[in-house]
């Protein structure tokens, strides 16, 4: 056993996720377990990361992200090798709301991928962070999910799933050694967004939402908002009136 | 298709822009464009070369990943996205430096080989070409092409300020140099004259790693200035300087360089920096990349942008050819704050169009005026084609094609290395294609 922190990322090369690891073992060496689907894109990941941080330990496990089996041992594995600290849940893709409405697979696939898929990841892990009564287990929700919209509700109502079970969760483990934070980025910018770039869309640096990120991880603060100016606008989106939100063209 | 500028915000022309992400899929993308693309990193050269109006822009920032780091020899292997910042902060603490960067750091590995840049340094240790010692370039018919100095070298020199129109260049392997750490023992000293100038660079040469200066090109006479030279220096560990980081928040209506400013402006920092004067240690952020603290500063200009205009001459006639520029300058009214004067060292560069030559070489910048604007750089034009010098592609957005012709004597070798299916605005510009 050694005293570094241990954390581990599901979808691991998720933009965002990836430079969270990179704050993280820029603040210290840490354990770290970066889990994905693609075994060649994580070994990516964790090259550059052995790179950037030399005396970190980086190991690479490749995982389904969908069947509750797999992810039961793929957890189970992980949490055998040491007691976890942190764990980012941090997978899930964007996908185009228009596809989602004319093609059920791709509806069903967006709202596992997002909405299912990280809940099944978040339950594994609560039922082995109970047990020793410590961790931290983030997140990554999404703006999208604080009211649905006719530009992306697919996507939302999945996000808007996670939200609802990080609440429940955080209720769960009130009082206990086990915190639980849901993190809510706005659009950023990211290898995923390039195209939108230009369009108008204004992205946030993904170093500066990783940034926020881990500092909120570390204060256990149980919602953060990324840029933080989202939570007002969101807070005003929500509250909107029905008849003046149907008018708005977002 | 997007608006894409570039530094100079001179145009905003749509382009299909795509991301290069994963390196295994790099090849899948640019061969499959029916379209002719080009490779855009992190948008900081000046004009058109990192612009291809309504074609493919390749975005390469996704290929932001490490590869190896030998801590005791100081290779470095990394994906053409990476930063130099980022390469800087991870490396400096161990001990090793990049040995040649521009004046930002915030440029990604790729655009700073394909435009061969240079630094303070140039007259001990070149461009950045000469200390990448290997390269990987994805051509768009699907060859995928190794080179270095060592191995085919011929397209080592082609790609090696080749402007990115050899193919996409996704990987590198650059050699370190050892450094003790990151302060700079660094000297302002103020001069009165292009005489002055010369007088201090050929003394500081010898002795001093970095040099470079900020001359004031509109009052004071014109050819005044603040010379500044640095040597990396062992001081131990010191606090690191929290820079604070300022945005330019809007693009004002007009560009706030202007004639009522200029002379206020370069006279308030000419005094200021002479009465600061004298020997200091300083952090290398602020005094190798003295603007990196001022995002997004090239909305000064105003919505209509500026221009850079870098030029080098050889240096037998050099003092007389930068005192006709200057002279061009004041005449004109039009001046430019962010001037920056510098010896190159007696060395000719790697790549087949890299820029540096010996001499010495003067980088002005001038808010976009149109005609007026233009007809200063013909005149400008004459004075470098006169002394047999040349202008800066990456900072270029206007050159005349036969003043290209006559300057860049390897052209036609260079154009046996072209990629059929990547052209970029600088490209259809100066070369027709």
């Amino acid at each position: 056993m050694n005293n570094k922190k241990r954390i581990v990322i599901i979808g691991a090369t998720s933009a965002i996720a990836e430079h969270c690891a990179r704050l993280w073992l820029a603040k210290q060496p840490a354990d770290l377990t970066l889990v994905g689907r693609d075994t060649q894109r994580i070994e990516r990941v964790a090259t550059d990361l052995k790179v950037r941080s030399p005396q970190s330990e980086i190991r690479v496990v490749q995982a389904e992200f969908l069947d509750p089996e797999a992810i039961n041992a793929t957890v189970g594995d992980i949490v055998k090798s040491g007691r976890v600290d942190i764990v980012l849940i941090a997978h899930g893709s964007l996908p185009e709301q228009i596809e989602c409405q004319n093609d059920l697979q791709s509806c069903r696939d967006a709202l596992e991928i997002n909405g299912v898929s990280p809940v099944l990841y978040a339950e594994a892990f609560a039922k082995e962070m109970e047990k020793p009564n410590h961790g931290t287990i983030a997140l990554i929700g999404s703006v999208a999910g604080d009211r649905g919209r006719k530009s992306n509700y697919v996507y939302g109502a999945a996000k808007g799933l996670v939200t609802r079970y990080a609440q429940g969760l955080q209720h769960r483990f009130v009082g206990s050694g086990v915190k639980v934070v849901l993190i809510k980025p706005g659009p950023t910018d990211t290898p995923m967004t390039v195209h939108l770039k230009g369009k108008g869309a204004k992205l946030a640096p993904v170093e500066g939402v990783a940034k926020q990120i881990i500092e909120g991880v570390e204060a256990g603060k149980p919602v953060i908002y990324t840029p933080g100016k989202w939570w007002l606008i969101m807070m005003v989106i929500r509250h909107l009136p029905a008849f003046v939100f149907n008018k708005m063209n977002i | 298709m997007k608006p894409v500028t570039s530094w100079g915000r001179l145009s905003a022309n749509p382009h299909h822009v795509v991301g290069l992400n994963d390196p295994s899929r790099v090849k899948a993308l640019v061969c499959h464009g029916a379209n002719s693309g080009v490779a855009h990193g992190m948008g900081r050269s000046y004009g058109d070369v990192c612009l291809n109006p309504e074609g493919t822009l390749w975005v390469t920032t996704g290929l932001d990943h490490f590869i190896a780091f030998d801590d005791s020899t100081g290779r470095l292997v990394c994906e053409a996205g990476v930063l130099l910042r980022d390469i800087q902060r991870q490396v400096i603490p161990r001990g090793w430096i990049l040995p040649v960067t521009p004046g930002t750091q915030l440029v990604t590995v790729g655009g700073a080989i394909a435009n061969d840049v240079h630094g303070k340094n140039h007259h001990v240790l070149g461009s950045f070409g000469d200390h990448v010692q290997n390269l990987t370039l994805v051509r768009t018919d699907g060859e995928i092409i190794q080179c270095g100095p060592h191995e085919r070298p011929d397209w080592f020199a082609a790609t090696v300020g080749g402007l990115g129109l050899t193919g996409v260049i996704t990987q590198a392997e650059i050699q370190l140099r050892r450094v003790a750490g990151p302060w700079l023992d660094t000297e302002t000293v103020p001069y009165a004259n292009l005489d002055e100038f010369f007088q201090l660079a050929d003394d500081s040469e010898a002795d001093w790693e970095h040099t470079v200066s900020w001359i004031d090109c509109i009052t004071g006479g014109g050819g005044r200035g603040l010379f500044m030279r640095g040597n990396p220096v062992n001081v131990g560990d010191r606090p690191t300087p929290q820079g604070r980081k300022l945005t330019m928040p809007m693009v004002p209506p007009v560009s706030l360089v202007n004639r009522l400013s200029l002379r206020p402006f370069n006279m308030a920092y000419y005094h200021l920096k002479k009465w600061q004067a004298g020997r200091a240690i300083t952090h290398y952020e602020p005094f190798f990349y003295p603007l990196d603290n001022l995002l997004e500063w090239n909305r000064m200009y105003g919505p209509k942008g500026f221009f850079q205009y870098q030029s080098v001459v050889p240096r037998e006639i050099g003092q007389d050819a930068v005192q006709a520029m200057l002279k061009e300058i004041a005449l004109s009214g039009d001046g430019s704050f962010l001037a920056v004067l510098k010896t190159f060292g007696n060395r000719q560069p790697v790549g087949m169009l890299s820029f540096p030559q010996p001499g010495v070489t003067l980088a002005l910048d001038f808010p976009n005026h149109g005609e007026r604007t233009h007809k200063l750089f013909e005149r400008l034009d004459a004075i470098v084609r006169e002394a047999k010098g040349r202008i800066y592609l990456a900072k270029d957005a206007r050159m005349p094609r036969e003043l290209f012709e006559a300057s860049y004597p390897r052209l036609a070798e260079f154009k046996k290395y072209r990629d059929p299916g990547i052209s970029s605005g600088l490209s259809r510009r100066l070369m027709g294609s």
